[in-house]
C-alpha cells in the first residue's frame, strides 16, 4: 500500500530532527515547522521516512495511506480517538 | 439595524424590524408541519439549501450523515450563533428579530435525528443577545412545552470560538479550541455522539422549507443557488447593515439595497476576515452564486460584504485585519501562531513605509507557505486575504513602501478590529 507523510500540527513543537533525517521530503519553514512533501512515497524512500517518523519527539509525524480522506495534512484519526489529541 | 430585500424576496426578516413573540411567528409562519425525518431531509436536498455559516456545504448531505448514525445512540443538535466575525451582524439580528424561526429548524433537526440535546451557542461577550434568547426560550417552553428543551450556551468571544470543533470541545468541557479531524462531528461530537452544527441562518431556512416546500424555496434565486442569503453589508455604504438577498442578485445591487455607496468604491472584501479583497469594477457585477464567485477567485463565507470607499486605505485595512487575524490564532499549531504575526508585522513595516525591498515577496511567499497547515482553516482564510490585499492593493502597497503612509491611512478604520477578551 502507497504511503505519505502527515504532520499533527498541534502537536509538531518544531524540533526539526524530521528533517534532519530526511531532507528528501522534508523541510523546514522560517520558524522551524516542517513543510513536508506529501506525495505517494517510493519504496526506496519509505525507510528513510519511518526513521523520521520513529525519531520525532512529540510523535506528530505520521505514514498514512495515501487513499485516506481528509487531506490537509493532517493525521488521520480512527473514529472516536479524540484522547489522542490534547 | 436595517433591512432590506431584492426583488420583495424577504423570507427571514421581517418587514418591520421588531422581535417577533411566539404567537406572532405562529400567525406569519403557520405551524410546524409534522414530517418524518427522511421525508424532510429530501425535501432541503431538493431545495438546494447550503450551510450559511461559510461553508457552503450541502445542508441535506449533513443532516443526512448525522441522521444516518443516530438510529443506534441518538444524536445531538447544535445551532452556531458565535458570529464571532466582527463584521458580520447576521446571526444576532436574525435571533433578535425571529428567534423561534430558527428554533422550529433546530427543532426539526433534533425529531429528524432524534437528538437527545439540542444547544444553542453564542458568544459569550453578545450580552443582550444571550438575554433576549433565554426570554425567548422561557416563552417557547411555555406555550410549546411538548417540545424538546434547548439549551442556551455560552463560549469564549474567540474569532475560532465559532469553528464547529471548537464549539464541540466547549459543549464537551474543554477549552474552545479546534482539533484536527476527523473525527468530524458528524461522526463523534458532543458526549461522543454524532453531532449536526449549522449555522443559525441555515436551521431558519429548514423551517421555511418544511413549511412551504422546496419548489416554494426555489423560486428566488437561481437553479444554481436557489433561495435567498443574510449579509452583513459595511463601509462604504449609505445604509449598512444586515440585507437579505436572492443569491441571483449582485454585488451592484446588494451596495443599492444598502442605500449606494457612501464615496467612490474602489474595492470589496467579499466573505468576511477570511475572504477575499476584490477591485470594486470587478466585483460590481458578481451575483452571489457561488459559481459566480468562485471564477473571481472569491466565495461569499459568513455573507459580509464590505465596500472601501476612496477616502480609505485598503493598505491600513487590511493591516489591522492581518493583525486581528494573527491576535486570534488559537496558537495550538505553529504555522498558524508564528507565521500569522511574522506576515502581520511584515504587512504593517510595509503599511508604514518602512520596509526593506523584497518585502511584498517575502508576503506572498509566507501567505502560501503557511496555508494548510494548521489543523482548522484560520491560517488558510488569513493568507489568502493577505494575498488578495497583495494583489488588489499592489500600487498602493509600493506607494506606501516609496512614500510612507498615505493620507487616507490616517482616517479613522473603516472596519472593525477588536480586541476580543476571549471569556
Amino acid at each position: 500500500m502507497k504511503r505519505r507523510l502527515r504532520v499533527d500540527p498541534i502537536a509538531c513543537k518544531a524540533h526539526g530532527v524530521c528533517a534532519e533525517l530526511f531532507p528528501e521530503r522534508i523541510r523546514l519553514d522560517d520558524w522551524g515547522y516542517p513543510v513536508l512533501d506529501d506525495r505517494p512515497l517510493p519504496d526506496e524512500l519509505v525507510e528513510h521516512a519511518r526513521r523520521a517518523v520513529d525519531a520525532c519527539p512529540r510523535t506528530a509525524l505520521h505514514l498514512v495511506p495515501i487513499d485516506e480522506r481528509g487531506a490537509r495534512g493532517r493525521p488521520e484519526l480512527p473514529a472516536g480517538d479524540e484522547q489522542l489529541l490534547p | 439595524m436595517s433591512a432590506a430585500v431584492a426583488g420583495g424576496a424577504a423570507r427571514l426578516l421581517p418587514a418591520v424590524p421588531s422581535a417577533e413573540g411566539y404567537t406572532a411567528h405562529l400567525a406569519t409562519a403557520g405551524p410546524l408541519p409534522a414530517f418524518s425525518g427522511d421525508e424532510l431531509i429530501a425535501e432541503l436536498g431538493r431545495a438546494g439549501l447550503t450551510g450559511h455559516g461559510g461553508a457552503a456545504f450541502p445542508a441535506a448531505l449533513k443532516w443526512q450523515a448525522v441522521a444516518e448514525r443516530s438510529r443506534a445512540r441518538g444524536a445531538v443538535v447544535v445551532g452556531d450563533a458565535m458570529e464571532t466575525e466582527p463584521a458580520s451582524l447576521k446571526d444576532r439580528t436574525l435571533l433578535a428579530l425571529r428567534p423561534h424561526l430558527v428554533f422550529d429548524g433546530m427543532l426539526l433537526a433534533a425529531s429528524a435525528m432524534r437528538a437527545r440535546r439540542v444547544v444553542l451557542c453564542v458568544a459569550s461577550s453578545s450580552d443582550a443577545l444571550a438575554r433576549t434568547l433565554v426570554a425567548a426560550l422561557a416563552e417557547r417552553r411555555r406555550a410549546a412545552p411538548h417540545e424538546p428543551r434547548i439549551e442556551l450556551v455560552t463560549s469564549p468571544s474567540r474569532y475560532i470560538a465559532g469553528e464547529e470543533t471548537a464549539l464541540i470541545s466547549r459543549l464537551n468541557g474543554r477549552r474552545a479550541l479546534p482539533r484536527a479531524v476527523p473525527p468530524r462531528p458528524f461522526a463523534t461530537g458532543v458526549d461522543g455522539l454524532p453531532t449536526l452544527v449549522n449555522n443559525v441562518e441555515t436551521f431558519a431556512h429548514a423551517a421555511l422549507i418544511a413549511r412551504r416546500g422546496a419548489r416554494w424555496f426555489r423560486s428566488v434565486g437561481s437553479a444554481a443557488a436557489p433561495g435567498t442569503t443574510l449579509l452583513s453589508v459595511c463601509g462604504g455604504v449609505a445604509a449598512p447593515g444586515v440585507k437579505e438577498m436572492a443569491y441571483d442578485s449582485t454585488i451592484g445591487q446588494v451596495v443599492a439595497a444598502a442605500g449606494g455607496p457612501a464615496g467612490d468604491p474602489v474595492a470589496v472584501l467579499v466573505g468576511g476576515y477570511f475572504g477575499r479583497w476584490a477591485p470594486a469594477a470587478t466585483a460590481w457585477s458578481l451575483t452571489l452564486e457561488p459559481g459566480s464567485l468562485r471564477r473571481a477567485g472569491l466565495a461569499l463565507g459568513a455573507g459580509v460584504i464590505a465596500v472601501l470607499p476612496r477616502d480609505a486605505c485598503g493598505v491600513a485595512e487590511t493591516d489591522r485585519i492581518l493583525a486581528f487575524m494573527a491576535r486570534e490564532s488559537s496558537g495550538q499549531c505553529g504555522p498558524c501562531s508564528r507565521g500569522l504575526p511574522a506576515l502581520a508585522a511584515l504587512f504593517h513595516d510595509t503599511a508604514l513605509g518602512r520596509a526593506r525591498p523584497g518585502v511584498l515577496e517575502t508576503c506572498a511567499r509566507w501567505s502560501l507557505e503557511i496555508r494548510g497547515r494548521g489543523a482548522c482553516r484560520h491560517p488558510d482564510g488569513a493568507t489568502l486575504m493577505a494575498a488578495s490585499a497583495l494583489e488588489v492593493f499592489h500600487d498602493e502597497l509600493r506607494r506606501h513602501l516609496r512614500h510612507g503612509p498615505c493620507r487616507e491611512s490616517a482616517r479613522p478604520p473603516l472596519l472593525p478590529t477588536p480586541v476580543l477578551t476571549g471569556r
